[in-house]
């Protein structure tokens, strides 16, 4: 310990930052900057076609009608980040919604309905995570379970359209509110939902790059059993992230519920599959490890976008907008298998 | 081998002044101290009274065979195996932890063979994982890499990036970064399991080099490792365990090399020196016709085109340092990858071998190096695994019966001396050189006329190594050719008749062996090809030199 024999020192090397390291294209970075660029892609192509998408209105309602989608695939890209999958977001929505709109119509406190709502999320979130992490199920079986279980549940409390009061505070979420007046009904607007959906984006990408909970999130995705073995909290934080999903599902609910103001059981049917696709196209790897939270966001308006589109086309069967989310994921997943191929070759 | 002896000569004589030192200091409290630790599975005793003692500034060496109880004490000790009874103090007071995090934060750290750190994050993200500095806005990246930076210089490693991908670097620079994590934890006591077993000659004295540096910082070092010249190289002390229970602890310069190899086995050692000897013959004086030759073959990015050929009950050695194409060439022999230039004649017929199956058609087998990944299927039994390439070979409508099945993994599980030789447990929870001698046993049912072995004797104790090669010797002793690829060049050179010398990626020579044949032969021939170029520059032991190999694995 307290040694005085003279070691051999470690041969010093000169020190040559790895400047062209730092200058190589990124590839975990590629499929998001790819996903930009199909984006603005998009405008400028609809711009160009039909006109009037490059305006306040058309990007205001694009904002305004995905803030749930949003939300819903910032959840899902932390489930997707560790490697798992959450089927049970779309399903959570209807249960919750449903409980929302049957409690606020029974003359239920709006803000303990709101509050309300967004448990039922966590609630399913945490049975997922339980089910996953002490009871060893796939996460493909558990939220399989859960998506079941709350569309059951959501069937039994009604079959048919519940109709929240035109006059209950929580539609309050959805006013429009001006921020600049443009010429005619060019304005651009937002909606309290849009500014949940902003404060969700900006602090999932806080937590996600600036806690160590977030840092445990991509070491598992990269390798569980190697996050286990380097002592981070693996057990906690799997089980935090299904709770987020699920909580982020109810919060998607209120969101949701106040813009349309309807419930019924059938809402969100496939949902969960447009939030995993807005994660896909975003550029996180289906394996997990690799992604970023804006490119869920980015993912989502791809695909609100494309609505808009095809909508403004008039020639494309809106029954064929299936067929084209399928392909821009297959493209997306395609150009995935090709970075992960290029990494394993370095 | 060439300037590793000289080195470990060196090193040995380093050691043997700090033992002394060590002696002088007897008073010093070990900072851990295992007594009569038992460990009882269900049927087995995993460990029987066992003790460890671990001083600060010293290297420790766990020595025995797979099944000895080395990974089992380690577990005990880190919290991750309950003991059933004994005693652990950790700095003086009892301590039992509750599992790898725990242990950690006691300041015991753990770094294992397969390197356990997460390749979608940058080497500086490894380091600093769980450790990252926080300010009042969330994790400080910039100080946090600073930090991780001063990790790494402090185990002389200051040239490497902290935000270069963990994946572009080689799996021995990814294993000194799991320790520099180990040290950003403040870890008093640093566990090695095994982390010698997949890196060559360099990459081993880039290691010791750290390990040193950490030894004289005051660090207590658990070193496990299977090669007797590393253990002589670098510990202070060694503790013997054969089948869970203690049988000594000694001083590393008290105990000579066949002494301990008999401690471990509990065997002479005599019966292992003779293996081989008489392996010097060259088949092709017989006047045969090979049974396997090849005339440039090669394949874009992985080998330039080579020549190659097999003689019937001859063991040809493919040797050269890891990465320089020796797995490839076994891979494009056996049809694993698709050649894309050269002529095969096996048997005397011209023959295309593009896939596995072709080769198992053509009578080649092909062991991987990969065991765990590529080799067993671990959830299936021994005998499962034992019949999988034959079954494989008749194809799935003719299952082998009850009876066939039987008669073969009585066959091989007996001559190939598996243990245990139950057929029906998970062949998973078996030692690595049992599950070696079953996958051998896997090709032999295929009754193989060329053997093709990548790596079989890596990370298995010496009683199975010597086990395997004499199985190997026989083979070829009954006329089988096989191709042996092994990075311990002393092995290759034993067992073979020639010697094929790959380095970057192409055939640089070809030895017959006979009595001067030595590994320094092979060494000198890898040194001084390209010599002007960075040849020899491989030799030298700087961690530069250790990021030039590449991560090949």
């Amino acid at each position: 310990m307290t040694s005085v024999i003279e070691r051999p020192s470690a041969p010093q090397s000169p020190h040559t930052p790895s400047l062209v390291n730092r200058l190589k294209p990124n590839l975990e970075t590629l499929p998001t900057l790819a996903a930009i660029v199909i984006f603005v892609g998009m405008i400028i192509y609809g711009e160009i076609a039909y006109g009037r998408i490059l305006q306040f209105s058309t990007l205001s309602n694009l904002f305004i009608n995905n803030a749930y989608l949003i939300i819903l695939a910032v959840g899902l890209t932390f489930v997707i980040l560790t490697g798992g999958v959450d089927l049970s977001v779309g399903a959570i929505i209807a249960i919750s919604s449903l409980v929302g709109v049957m409690l606020a119509n029974a003359g239920w406190n709006p803000f303990v309905v709101i509050v309300l709502m967004i448990l039922i999320g966590s609630v399913f979130g945490a049975a997922s995570g339980i089910l996953i992490q002490y009871f060893n199920v796939q996460p493909f079986i558990a939220t399989l379970a859960m998506m079941f279980l709350a569309r059951g549940l959501a069937s039994m409390l009604s079959t048919t359209p519940e109709r929240l009061a035109d006059e209950s505070p929580i539609r309050a979420l959805s006013t429009e509110i001006k921020v600049i007046d443009g010429p005619k009904i060019n304005d651009l607007v937002t909606t309290p939902n849009v500014v949940i959906a902003a404060v969700v984006v900006i602090v999932a990408f806080y937590v996600l790059h600036k806690t160590r909970f977030g840092r445990t999130v991509y070491a598992i995705g990269g390798s569980e059993q190697s996050a286990t073995l380097m002592g981070l909290p693996v057990v906690r934080t799997k089980l935090a992230i299904y709770i987020i999903s699920g909580t982020l599902a109810g919060l998607a609910a209120v969101v949701y519920t106040s813009k349309l103001g309807i419930a019924q059981n059938i809402t969100g049917v496939g949902w969960e599959l447009d939030a995993i696709a807005a994660v896909i196209i975003g550029g996180t790897l289906l394996t997990g490890g690799a992604g970023f939270v804006l490119g869920s966001v980015i993912g989502a308006l791809v695909l609100g976008l494309m609505n808009v589109l095809i909508t403004r086309d008039g020639s494309i069967p809106p029954e064929a907008t299936t067929i084209i989310t399928g392909a821009i994921l297959l493209v997306f997943v395609l150009l995935q298998r090709l970075v992960v191929s290029r990494k394993r070759k370095t | 081998m060439g300037s590793r002896v000289g080195e470990s000569t060196r090193l040995k004589d380093e050691a043997g002044r700090r033992q002394n030192e060590q002696a002088d200091m007897a008073a010093t409290e070990p900072i851990v101290e295992m007594t009569d630790i038992s460990i009882e599975f269900p049927g087995v005793k995993a460990l029987q009274n066992v003790q460890l003692r671990l001083y600060p500034g010293e290297v420790h060496t766990l020595m025995g065979e797979n099944g000895a109880g080395k990974s089992t004490l380690i577990k005990a000790l880190t919290g991750v195996y309950k003991i059933d009874s004994g005693s652990i103090l950790v700095s003086g007071g009892p301590r039992q932890f509750s599992g790898t995090a725990d242990a950690q934060s006691a300041g015991i750290s753990t770094v294992y063979q397969e390197v356990n750190l997460c390749d979608n994050l940058t080497v500086g993200e490894n380091v600093m994982l769980g450790n990252e500095i926080r300010g009042a806005f969330g994790i400080n990246w910039k100080k946090t890499h600073q930090a991780a930076h001063e990790a790494l210089v402090g185990l002389g490693l200051g040239d490497l990036d902290p935000h270069q991908p963990l994946s572009s670097i080689s799996l021995a620079l990814q294993q000194l970064v799991a320790i520099s994590r180990a040290m950003v934890a403040k870890s008093k006591v640093l566990i090695l399991d095994e982390p010698t077993s997949s890196l060559d000659a360099n990459e081993v004295e880039g290691l010791f080099t750290v390990m040193r540096r950490l030894r004289d910082q005051g660090v207590a070092i658990l070193f496990v490792s299977h090669f007797l010249d590393q253990v002589y190289a670098i510990s202070d002390r060694l503790t013997v365990l054969r089948n869970g229970e203690f049988v000594g602890e000694h001083l590393t310069r008290d105990l000579g090399r066949s002494q301990l190899i008999s401690l471990m086995i509990g065997k002479d050692f005599e019966t292992l020196a003779s293996l081989g000897s008489n392996r010097r013959r060259d088949a092709r004086e017989s006047g045969e016709q090979p049974f396997y030759s090849a005339t440039d073959l090669g394949r874009k990015g992985s080998i330039e085109p080579v020549d190659i050929a097999v003689y019937p009950g001859e063991v040809v050695g493919l040797a050269g340092l890891l990465g320089s194409g020796r797995t490839e060439l076994g891979r494009l022999m056996y049809g694993a990858d698709r050649p894309d230039s050269g002529e095969v004649t096996i048997g005397g017929k011209n023959t295309e071998v593009h896939s596995p199956v072709a080769g198992l058609a053509t009578k080649i087998a092909f062991s991987t190096e990969n065991r765990r990944d590529e080799g067993i299927v671990g959830d299936l039994t021994v005998r499962e695994n034992l019949i999988l390439a034959v079954q494989a070979r008749r194809g799935w409508a003719r299952p082998l019966s009850k009876r066939e099945q039987k008669e073969l993994c009585d066959k091989y599980l007996v001559e190939l001396n598996v243990r245990p030789s139950d057929p029906e447990r998970p062949i998973r929870n078996l030692s690595g050189g049992n599950q070696q001698k079953v996958l051998l046993g896997r090709w032999l049912a295929t009754k193989p006329q060329l053997l093709i072995l990548d790596e079989p004797t890596r990370g298995i104790d010496i009683g199975a190594k010597a086990e395997i090669q004499e199985a190997i010797a026989t083979l070829a002793e009954e006329g089988m050719s096989v191709v042996f690829i092994s990075s311990e060049l002393e092995e290759v050179v034993r067992l073979s008749e020639r010697i094929v010398v790959l380095k970057d990626h192409r055939k640089i020579g070809e030895i017959i062996n006979g009595p001067d044949i030595t590994a320094d032969t092979i060494v000198d021939l890898i040194a001084s090809d390209g010599a002007e170029t960075q040849g020899v520059d491989a030799f030298e032991p700087e961690p530069a030199a250790l990021a030039t190999e590449g991560s090949t694995n």
